[in-house]
């Protein structure tokens, strides 16, 4: 199962909405948490209609649309979406209100937003597409999960495109929650030293990546996105070595052709140390990359990755700024991503076009 | 790769039985589990009629065999009761035999828990005690929950397209046994009451206070539920020499983008998740012998759905009912409870009333099913559940022939 990726339309922390200043101009945080780069939404949405939007929701049509626009796409044939956490700002505030008011004067608008499948539904709205729209919500897998959904219809009979992207956004209230719960630094760091932090905890960060896969290839294509593997709650780093063996063997490829590898490390020294057994194990002398300190920890963050490695197999570019060991690649075909979050780990595989400039 | 797919074990619980058994006989009895509110407060009690499953988280955990300790969202130990079910059902001992995924379903997870916990959670100051049911609040929290219940470990995903999300979850976990990702999925989906959408749906104004009344002229509205239910997905090899319950033939999602909760007034989007799931069948329409519809008791949905049907099916309706009135309308577990519905009609060859139905509507001129019809010919029963954000979805259940 594979698809190419025809376009992309990513808001996050860094400057790649317009990709105007990315990855030049790098945006760094000291405050341990990593908020999107808005864009001027007036743009893609009607501003009495924007007004009554929550953040995400807006954030997820503006990324979707764009990314229509870069694939040069009028209509998908499929919309599916994957957000953990959904339109929780919305939640939130539904949920202040019923207990404000003790479950009174209550107007629906918070509520009707609130439900997980509205960035899907909302943009299936805006475009007028009447088919196949998904939005899975689990963790670490919800964007993994969205993107096999899309390569098993491209595979099925119908399908020929699907606009399949991973949005969460990070609330005041839900940063508040996670540093309870331990997910964050106690200390204040800059994002970029965020792999030779050696304490528990990493850094906040959110985003709204949108991807149109199509069956066909067609000039001016990113990338071929060529598999997509969850492993749950491994016991050790050799489970995922055998979904690794799987995805190369489906693939016909070996280790040895894999020209990158970006981690999704995030500074987080109790679960780092997957990453670098992984690296050092199974993967040893392939040059390696990071992406966490651009757009920080979240559940769909792989969504961001897989952008990034779109944007370098379609320059030819490898950003030093992404780099974390010393090896760099000369070319890039084939860029391995993977990540994780808690004990949800994902792999992608995407290889260069041929014939590209 | 299967290029079938059989339903080897249902399981279920909601307001109308504890298991597929008690469930059979308040179908069969007609027996509705719509009542008062008991388990939680809210202003609204008096004027609700919902279905509750009359048992305390406490009985719940005894239940599931966990301990009353241990700290599991109410939305999590239905699931793992009905998931448990399903698995027993379909027979299945060493889950290791071959590859078994989970795809589960819900809307709000364990919202029953922490929205009374929420302004504890805003506090700097506050013990924690109920900090870890935050994560209740992440759809997966249940899904996680009821793999390790279960010792599922290959394959996990969770689906949240509101009232089409465990309609949504089977339709999903089929595919990924067809692509050969998993030989075997259980799928479904869990919700349970809260003050959080029962406050929403008030504020929609779609509640009815007495027991709802789908498909009828003088309809006013649904009733919540809560509840789970689940299905054991095989492939042909995984399935071979097991009882097979039926074949799960089609299915297929489309979506009416309409408007955000609104079904759009012809139920186009209804009609084309039904007929992409007769494509995937390859059955026609008259094939079918029992249509298991949304059928809430507001007055769009069964307008819309049943101007779906008649473009369907035109005047050849077959025997069809809306089985919300037994169990309020379970939200994201909506489309496991009535896939099990639908599979218990095929096996026992029954049809459900569509309890409180009185007048039809006048522009369908539709009678659905009003008392229990026994010993009828069911070959193929058509689910539908349709959801906010326009989701519209349709699963087709097939007699498998010997």
């Amino acid at each position: 199962m594979k698809a190419f990726i025809r376009g992309t339309g990513v808001i996050s922390p860094q400057h790649t909405f317009l990709e105007s200043n990315f990855p030049e101009t790098l945006i760094e945080t000291n405050t341990n948490l990593f908020r999107c780069i808005e864009p001027s939404y007036s743009e893609y949405l009607n501003p009495i209609m924007a007004r009554r939007m929550s953040r995400v929701i807006k954030m997820g049509i503006a990324s979707a649309l764009r990314c229509m626009k870069d694939a040069n796409l009028e209509m998908p044939d499929a919309i599916v979406a994957g957000t953990a956490l959904g339109c929780l700002g919305d939640t939130e505030k539904f949920l202040k209100a019923i207990i404000a008011d003790d479950e009174q004067f209550l107007t629906p608008t918070s509520f009707v937003q609130s439900i997980q499948n509205s960035v899907s539904a909302q943009i299936a709205l805006h475009l007028s597409c009447t088919g196949h729209n998904f939005t899975f919500a689990h963790k670490g897998f919800s964007f993994e999960s969205a993107v096999l959904d899309a390569l098993m219809l491209i595979d099925e009979k119908e399908v020929e495109t699907v606009l399949v992207g991973g949005i969460d956004e990070m609330t005041d209230h839900n940063y508040f929650f996670y540093k309870k719960l331990g997910r964050w630094k106690t200390e204040q760091i800059n994002s970029n030293s965020l792999y030779t932090s050696t304490t528990k905890g990493s850094i906040g960060g959110e985003g709204a990546s949108f991807f149109v896969l199509s069956k066909k290839q067609t000039p001016g294509d990113y990338a071929e996105l060529k598999g997509v593997k969850t492993i749950y709650n491994p016991a050790n780093p050799g489970q995922i070595q055998n979904k690794l063996a799987e995805l190369f063997a489906e693939n016909n490829i070996k280790s040895s052709d894999i020209d990158l590898v970006l981690y999704g490390l995030n500074g987080d020294v109790r679960t780092d140390h997957w990453f670098t057994s992984v690296m050092e194990n199974y993967l040893k002398n392939i040059p390696d990359g990071v992406f966490k300190h651009l757009c920080g920890e979240y559940q769909t963050a792989s969504a961001f990755a897989v952008g990034l490695a779109a944007r370098i197999l379609k320059s030819g570019v490898v950003p030093d700024s992404i780099l974390y060991g010393k090896l760099k690649p000369e070319t890039v075909r084939n860029i391995l991503i993977y990540n994780s979050y808690g004990n949800n780990h994902s792999l992608f595989l995407l290889s260069g076009l041929t014939g590209q400039e | 790769m299967s290029s079938k797919v059989f339903i080897t074990g249902i399981g279920i619980i909601s307001a109308i039985g504890n298991n597929v058994e008690e469930t059979l006989s308040s179908l069969q009895k007609g027996e509705s589990g719509i009542g008062k509110l008991d388990n939680f407060s809210s202003r609204h009690r008096d004027h609700l009629a919902v279905g509750e499953i009359k048992e305390s988280d406490d009985l719940l955990k005894t239940r599931c065999g966990v301990s009353q300790t241990s700290r599991y969202s109410r939305t999590s130990l239905l699931g793992m009761i009905a998931a448990k079910e399903a698995m027993l059902n379909a027979g299945i001992i060493d889950i290791s035999q071959f590859r078994t995924g989970i795809v589960s379903a819900t809307s709000v997870g364990g919202m029953g828990v922490a929205e009374n916990h929420f302004l504890e959670y805003l506090d700097p100051d506050d013990d924690n005690k109920f900090l870890d049911y935050i994560n209740t609040l992440d759809c997966s929290d249940s899904t996680e929950q009821i793999a390790a219940h279960l010792g599922i470990t290959d394959y996990l995903s969770t689906i949240s397209t509101a009232c089409s999300s465990s309609a949504n979850a089977i339709m999903f976990g089929a595919r990924l046994i067809k692509h050969g990702i998993v030989d075997r999925v259980i799928a479904g989906g869990t919700d349970s009451l809260s003050r959080f959408t029962i406050n929403g749906f008030m504020s929609l104004k779609i509640l009815d206070e007495q027991p709802c009344k789908p498909f009828d002229a003088s309809r006013n509205g649904l009733n919540l539920g809560e509840g789970a239910g689940y299905v054991v997905l095989e492939s042909e090899a995984a399935a071979k020499g097991k009882n097979i319950l039926c074949e799960l033939s089609g299915y297929g999602n489309a979506n009416d983008a309409y408007h955000q909760t609104s079904s759009s007034p012809q139920g186009k989007g209804a009609l084309a998740a039904m007929q992409k799931a007769f494509v995937v069948s390859g059955l026609s329409p008259d094939k079918i012998d029992y249509i298991n519809a949304h059928g809430t008791g507001t007055e769009i949905n069964d307008l819309s759905e049943g101007l779906a049907l008649r473009q369907l099916f035109g005047d050849k309706i077959p025997h069809f009912s809306s089985t919300k009135a037994y169990t309020g309308h379970t939200l994201a577990a909506a489309g496991g409870i009535e896939a099990v519905f639908s599979i218990l009609a095929l096996q026992h060859k029954l049809v459900f009333p569509n309890l409180n139905f009185n007048t039809p509507i006048t522009e369908l001129e539709m009678i659905p099913a009003q008392s229990l019809i026994k010993g009828v010919q069911i070959n193929h029963v058509l689910s539908n559940s349709f959801g906010f954000g326009g989701n519209t979805s349709s699963l087709l259940f097939s007699k498998i022939t010997a």
